[in-house]
């Protein structure tokens, strides 16, 4: 065929877009395949391997744990890096990362062993597996189950008693932690309130005796409420410290480790699919339901999940207003010359500003200046320590509404601009003035246009971090913005969210190998919650569309 | 529907050719005038788009009660005529009017006026239909609410009175709450009738009211017209010559924006006194 004639035909042009669309779909499509199998492969449980590792000539030593990953390098390299190597190893090796926990014992959790050093693998079914609350995961062989020091189960029989043993302090540990989060946490809360007011009077001169005595009252019965909570806690605390059971590690040794410090034990060598399956769901579910802990490299990313959802709706809260107000005066009220072009170059070009400056500028106007100038006029007691003058949800939520504000006012006044001239004469030429005309018909047939900007603001937003470190986000916050005390929501409290959490799992976290794969996880969940939100908008917009589909006739 | 089961093949559009008078129906009876009682006064009109002057001092009386109607070429001027009755050629940027109309006695342009009240008592159906994208019924109460009228009963009142006069009722009084862009063209340009005629306004303004209407629903529209001359002062655009001479009792031409030729539909069809009036309604230009 004439080559000529094939380009002039178009076609070469259309196979370069299909090529090209091709690349963009296979890139989003690897992106989320790479993060997904990363990141939900850890809550598999892996199989237990143990084998013996020889370190000299005539000194090997015993090593069970997980595989966690392994490379292929020259034998040099590792000769030179001070490995022994057997006579007659090849070229090329495999070094393994393998996972031993154990950290209280041996103070390190990783292995690396040479695959040339390695004696054969074998799958121990005994070997069980005991995640704690802090030290890490547990390896080892189960010897004995104690109750108070004396042993109630051993050998073969001692499985099934450290299950039930473990579902009792289970349940002991979820009594603690309601205890003490919610109740001494609300006593607490009320202390600290009425500290408050009683220097809200002090300061002010009021502070006559009769409203002491009437606070030193309320004090003396929050007190006693306070130590029967505490003597019912204390109770719990001798309960849940009665059992612990004994184990052999790889060493040999024999250690002794309370069940309190257990969260949960398998035996991965003798699980069979079901149960392995069973297991992954139950770790899946603590990811997105439980607290971290562990310095945030193991348990869940709840309130990480429940402060990015939650900055992004205050964020909303705040952008759709300000850009509908924005939006109508740029389009319909402000006379349109050079002026309005210049600000709407200038909101256009806001858009590109590097987030950060934003963070800088939230940091500087919000939490210092307004923050600031809040607690001296309204929360005086509490100063010298901040309440509104420090980074909190409020600012953060602020931070990215100005930062997402352009968008919203750009695809705002692009809605306006397309209602048609014909309904606003309708509307005029029945009696309304121009700000009925709006607000019944304009702004109601815009509004799909409003909910495209705030998708885009919403996907921008629900991703941001780096001004977010500067306003208000933390590694650990120790409440939730909104709970059970009043006044419900606490806009100036920190917050956790999934992109630092990310960032902070990632490359601050003291075991950097062993949460790598929550990194992947955490930013799964994180396009996760992304793409719910803005399916959520992206269902609005639709139900809105449908409302007021004359604008494609 | 309606539309599509009345077949009268007489209504040929568009008539840019000459016009069979014997056709005209005006019912014997003889207007004039002069004895009419004026609803709106238009003197010494002129008005400037920028730099071009489109209305070039028009000065015409609009009888009360009656239908009048304004011919002419494209670009004469009389939709910008019409629209200056309820101002809304203010919403136009660069407009320049000077002259003076009169509603009742009182200046339509006088700054103390309130022009959204203006607007409700001279009332404007357009070219094109153009529902709100709400319900029916609330297409039709909108004037109403605007008002600050919520009160269900008499809204119900209004939207079955005003549809009713709009013959429209008896086909959609079953589905009220649906969405006003359902009904098909010429039924959505009765709704629109029945939203203007919902305010009670004292004038009507039709600016080419079934220009976009098949024949059927433009006959309709035209009794529909009939109907209403009887309360409500209406003044018609419109480019089809016959249906001018069917449904107005007084006919002005206009030519590039100037008033040529004002009197009874009768007189000025079946003896002009312009040339221009009778090349025009000749078919000779236009």
């Amino acid at each position: 065929m004439n080559v000529r004639a094939w380009f002039k035909s178009g076609s070469p042009w259309v196979w370069l877009n299909a090529a090209a669309v091709s690349a963009s779909i296979l890139m989003v499509v690897g992106l989320l395949a790479l993060i997904a199998a990363r990141g939900l492969g850890h809550f598999w449980p892996h199989p237990v391997v143990a084998f013996t590792y020889h370190e000299g000539p005539d000194q090997s030593r015993r090593i069970i744990g997980e595989i966690q990953d392994d490379e292929e390098l020259p034998a040099s390299r590792l000769r030179e890096a001070g490995y022994w190597l057997p006579d007659g190893t090849g070229e090329r090796i495999t070094r393994y990362l393998v996972k031993v926990g154990n950290r209280d014992v041996y103070g390190a959790d990783f292995f690396s062993a040479a695959s040339s050093n390695m004696g054969p693998w074998e799958y121990p079914r005994g070997i069980f597996v005991a995640e704690r609350w802090e030290w890490g995961n547990f390896y080892g062989f189960l010897r004995q189950v104690k109750e108070a020091g004396h042993v109630v189960a051993e050998g073969d029989g001692a499985w099934t008693v450290l299950q039930e043993r473990l579902s009792r302090v289970r349940e002991l540990h979820d009594a603690i932690r309601r205890l003490e989060k919610d109740e001494i946490g609300a006593i607490n809360y009320r202390m600290e309130r009425l500290r408050l007011k009683e220097r809200g009077y002090e300061l002010d001169g009021e502070l006559t005796p009769a409203r002491k005595a009437e606070i030193e009252m309320e004090r003396a019965r929050l007190q006693r409420e306070y130590e029967t909570v505490q003597a019912r806690l204390q109770t719990l605390y001798r309960d849940i410290r009665r059992d612990s059971f004994t184990a052999e590690v790889m060493t040999g040794q024999v250690v002794e480790i309370p069940l309190a410090t257990v969260v949960r034990a398998y035996r991965p060598n003798a699980m069979g699919p079901f149960e392995k399956v069973g297991h992954y769901l139950a770790k899946l579910w603590e990811f997105v339901s439980e607290e971290p802990r562990e310095a945030n490299t193991e348990g869940g990313v709840f309130p990480a999940i429940f402060g990015t959802v939650m900055m992004v709706l205050i964020m909303s809260v705040f952008v759709t207003p300000m850009g509908i107000v924005a939006a109508v005066y740029l389009r319909e009220y402000a006379k349109q010359g050079p002026l309005t072009r210049v600000i709407r170059i200038s909101v256009n070009n806001l858009a590109g500003v590097p987030s950060i400056v934003y963070g800088v500028f939230g940091l500087g106007f919000f939490v210092y200046f307004l923050g600031g100038n809040i607690d001296r006029l309204f929360f005086p007691e509490a100063l010298p320590s901040p309440t509104f003058g420090t980074p909190g949800i409020l600012w953060a939520s602020l931070t990215l509404a100005l930062l997402t504000l352009p968008v919203v006012i750009v695809s705002t006044e692009e809605g306006l601009s397309r209602i048609p001239k014909s309904l606003r004469e309708g509307s005029l030429a029945l009696g309304a003035t121009k700000a009925e005309t709006l607000w019944r018909v304009v702004l109601p047939m815009a509004s799909p246009a409003l909910m495209t900007g705030l998708i885009l603001a919403v996907a921008r937003a629900a991703g941001e971090v780096a001004p977010l470190m500067l306003v208000g986000v933390v590694k650990l916050a120790p409440a939730l913005p909104l709970d059970g005390n009043f006044p419900f929501l606490h806009l100036e409290r920190k917050f956790m969210h999934l992109g630092f959490h990310i960032y902070d799992v990632g490359f601050q976290s003291p075991n950097v190998e062993a949460a790598r794969p929550l990194v992947y996880a955490t930013a799964l969940l994180l396009v996760l919650v992304i793409v719910v939100l803005n399916l959520t908008a992206i269902q609005i917009r639709n139900r809105l569309r449908e409302k007021y589909r004359s604008l494609e006739t | 529907m309606n539309d599509e089961t009345a077949n009268k093949p007489t209504l040929d559009r568009p008539a840019t050719h000459a016009i069979d008078i014997a056709n005209l129906q005006r019912g014997g009876e003889r207007m004039d005038l002069a004895q009419e009682d004026i609803a709106l006064k238009v003197e010494n009109l002129r008005l400037w788009y920028g730099e071009k002057q489109a209305l070039k001092g028009i000065d015409m009386d609009i009888p009360r009660t009656r239908v009048t109607a304004f011919i002419g070429p494209s670009g004469c001027g009389k939709s910008t005529l019409l629209r200056c009755f309820n101002r809304m050629n203010d919403l136009v940027d660069n407009v320049r009017i000077e002259g003076r109309i009169l509603l009742d006695d009182r200046d339509i342009y006088d700054p103390a006026l309130d022009v959204a009240e203006l607007r409700r008592r001279v009332g404007m159906v357009f070219q094109k239909p153009n529902p709100f994208p709400k319900s029916i019924y609330e297409n039709v109460a909108y004037g109403l609410r605007i008002q600050g009228i919520n009160d269900r009963r008499i809204l119900d009142e209004v939207v079955e009175k005003s549809l009713r006069r709009a013959a429209l009722w008896d086909e959609v009084k079953d589905r009220l709450q649906d969405n006003a862009l359902g009904l098909s063209g010429g039924q959505q340009q009765r709704l629109v009738i029945a939203r203007a005629v919902a305010v009670e306004p004292e004038v009507l303004l039709l600016d080419e009211p079934a220009s976009a209407l098949d024949p059927i629903s433009t006959l309709k529209i035209e009794e529909l017209i009939y109907e209403l001359k009887s309360n409500y002062t209406i003044v018609i655009v419109t480019h089809n010559m016959q249906q001018a001479a069917r449904v107005s009792d007084y006919t002005a031409f206009m030519y590039m924006g100037e008033l040529i030729e004002f009197g009874d539909t009768d007189g000025l069809f079946t003896n002009p006194k312009k040339k221009q009036t009778e090349d025009y309604i000749t078919g000779r230009y236009g």
